[in-house]
């Protein structure tokens, strides 16, 4: 009897396994299929820039092999990183984008932590505020903007235009509201009974923000961190607009405007600038990648 | 350490009132749990008590002082939490020593209380781990520990134990209870588990719908309930409720449970019983174990009778069983050697002198 049953029990389940596991076999299948296709079409042009900027002027314009570098030179790196001019933009680039950050987490955390603990009125509204904020556009705030500090610079007499330093005014509106809205969600993560044991402790609102919060937080603050020094390096349509003069251009405008001149594309430099100017971003992104993707879903779910 | 009284608290969110006017006195060392089914208030009593929720009526005072107004951390008080609340990014000792950190404590003072609190709590070689390598049971006593090393005036327990296994649960249980007797602390414990209740309190709070039932040890609880709620709420299994007649036949008093069960009443409890109104519905309470197989010797107030058992349930040292009452299900509690068998009738007694009599209306004990 019982061997009977075993053997009828058997195929069903085997079959049952198998079409799983078959189901399983495709989507593995489908999933390589468009990540190598996904993985091609976002390392080709990282790749071609590489290829390029090893080759010097005369190689880039000849008629040869595009995908293959016959005589290997290293003048553009070195032409760029002894050249004051890129070293400048560099400088800025930096300089912007390491205090945007500091700037955006002094605002994020606390508001952060305010609106998803602190329960007071309209904290809720103000939350969603927040995030609305960030679906403006750069493109729809950049006139308003311009003309704001071009009537402070006319009312005070404080010249902001045309400074690297205005672009620490500016960032802030597109990383704070993102990182405040990362932040909420990750705190809401944190369970309630955390912050009361840590006030029945005698911890004050500060206390628990600082010796509770943030370490717990921690992934999600890098999160937010890294998305904000990434949208500060990156960003160019707002340097464009309020920087002008040579020395105060950040690098992704830096390159464009001074390695273009009139219809002559100095390539080489231009790419090796450009592979530079992604170096920083990507060794951050490569150390922190776990932190990252951690910070971001615990955020999405609230917890 | 210190007394905490209640007077006539009050709890309203926009427009329901989770706490309706309580009044408690909590003595200098007393162990008082407060205890109901979910939604009762008991926990917004606590939280209020600690702090953590606003009154919006009445006074709560700590040691002689309204504290009313006063900020959690000036309270003086520690709390355990259901799901222990433990900072994660801190290991055992510095989650126990975060509250005297914070407050400034000489290094070598709080090193002497961590210590001598792991030891009391059998956590002294977990000092260095994190919350995550511990398990349910040393993480309960870790967020204990951090409640006795702050020596406060008042522990609160907000249901300390229901996260934990049911043989965990015991023995945290006996615990908890030792660490009352060494440190002598005036505690507040909620839990909705009634057998935490009574093995634990002092005195037993039991509250229903934002009331109090009623206040006593635990076996006053349990012998001289008032109401039909702490009736059916203390004891497990839980006290049975017929419905019943007091009638007068030959000068005695009589109790009518079906057309054919009639017993007369033991004299003490016929005295006590004589002004109730004949026409009252009434219920009597009787905990299943005073119904018992029946003895072989007849003695006052123990009356026999037969019932046609639906279940029988073997527990081993005792077999409870189930039958009807007018259509009224009723348990009892036998010996395994009764003969009890399901479906088949059993000849039982009924232990009078231990019988409540209650009003149907107004559910009161009389």
């Amino acid at each position: 009897m019982s061997t009977m049953t075993v053997d009828k029990a058997g195929p069903t389940r085997n079959v049952k396994y198998g079409s799983m596991s078959r189901d399983r076999a495709w989507a593995l299948r489908w999933s390589y299929f468009f990540l190598t296709l996904f993985a091609i079409f976002s390392l080709v042009p990282p790749l071609y820039m590489l290829i390029t900027s090893l080759k010097g002027s005369a190689e880039i314009s000849a008629a040869t092999n595009p995908w293959w570098v016959f005589h290997p030179t290293l003048e553009n790196y070195i032409g760029l990183l002894t050249s004051n001019q890129f070293l400048r933009f560099f400088f800025n680039s930096a300089m912007v984008s390491i205090v945007v950050v500091i700037i955006t987490m002094l605002i994020s955390i606390p508001a952060a932590f305010a609106l998803s603990r602190m329960k007071f009125w309209g904290s809720a509204t103000l939350a969603t505020g927040v995030f609305l904020t960030y679906l403006i556009p750069d493109s729809l705030l950049f006139i308003p903007l311009f003309k704001m500090f071009a009537l402070i610079g006319d009312v005070t007499g404080i010249q902001l235009i045309n400074r690297w330093y205005v672009l620490l005014f500016i960032y802030p509106t597109l990383t704070v509201p993102f990182c405040t809205w990362i932040m909420i969600g990750y705190f809401a993560s944190i369970p309630k009974e955390l912050d009361e044991a840590a006030i029945i402790d005698g911890a004050s609102w500060l206390q628990t923000l600082t010796r509770i919060f943030i370490p717990v937080a921690l992934p999600g603050l890098i999160a937010a961190t890294i998305f904000a020094f990434t949208v500060s390096w990156a960003q160019f349509l707002y340097p464009l607009v309020f920087t002008t003069s040579a020395d105060q251009l950040v690098l992704p405008v830096g390159i464009v405007t001074t390695l273009i001149k009139g219809d002559v594309f100095n390539w080489g430099q231009i790419m090796t600038g450009a592979l530079l100017g992604a170096a920083p971003p990507l060794i951050i992104y490569a150390f922190l990648m776990d932190y990252y993707i951690a910070g971001l879903t615990a955020g999405a779910t609230k917890g | 350490m210190a007394e905490v009284s209640l007077r006539k608290v009050v709890k309203r969110y926009d427009d329901v009132e989770a706490v309706r006017g309580i009044d408690l006195d909590i003595a200098d060392h007393e162990f008082v749990v407060l205890v109901g089914p979910s939604g009762c208030g008991k926990s917004t009593t606590l939280r209020m008590i600690a702090g953590l929720e606003d009154i919006s009526d009445g006074d709560i005072s700590i040691g002689g002082d309204v504290v009313n107004d006063v900020p959690p951390k000036d309270r003086d008080i520690a709390m355990v939490f259901q799901n222990y609340a433990l900072y994660p990014h801190m290991t055992v000792a510095e989650n126990m020593s975060f509250g005297l950190r914070l407050k400034h404590y000489p290094k070598a003072e709080i090193k002497s209380r961590v210590a001598e609190a792991a030891r009391m709590l059998d956590i002294a070689d977990l000092v260095d781990r994190k919350p995550k390598q511990l398990s349910g049971g040393q993480r309960q006593r870790v967020a204990m520990g951090r409640a006795i090393v702050r020596n406060p005036k008042v522990f609160l327990f907000d249901e300390p134990l229901s996260n934990l296994d049911a043989k965990l649960r015991v023995q945290m249980r006996i615990e908890i209870k030792k660490v009352h007797q060494k440190v002598r602390t005036t505690t507040v414990y909620v839990t909705h588990d009634q057998v935490e209740a009574m093995t634990l309190a002092d005195r037993v709070v039991v509250m229903n719908k934002g009331r109090i039932e009623q206040i006593g040890t635990p076996t006053e609880l349990y012998h001289n309930p008032a109401t039909r709620f702490v009736a059916g709420f203390i004891g497990s299994p839980a006290m049975n409720f017929v419905p019943c007649r007091l009638e007068e036949a030959n000068g005695r008093l009589y109790i009518r449970l079906t057309d054919r069960i009639s017993f007369p009443l033991p004299p003490a409890r016929a005295a006590r019983y004589q002004s109730v109104s004949r026409n009252d519905r009434l219920l009597l309470g009787i905990r299943p174990e005073h119904i018992t197989e029946t003895r072989p010797h007849a003695e006052p107030g123990i009356e026999p009778f037969e019932a046609m058992l639906d279940v029988t349930e073997p527990m081993g040292m005792e077999t409870l069983v189930y039958f009807s009452l007018n259509e009224t299900p009723v348990c009892g509690r036998v010996s395994p050697n009764a003969g009890a068998r399901d479906g088949s009738p059993l000849r039982m007694a009924m232990d009078l002198n231990n019988m409540h009599l209650l009003n149907e209306a107004s559910g009161l004990v009389i």
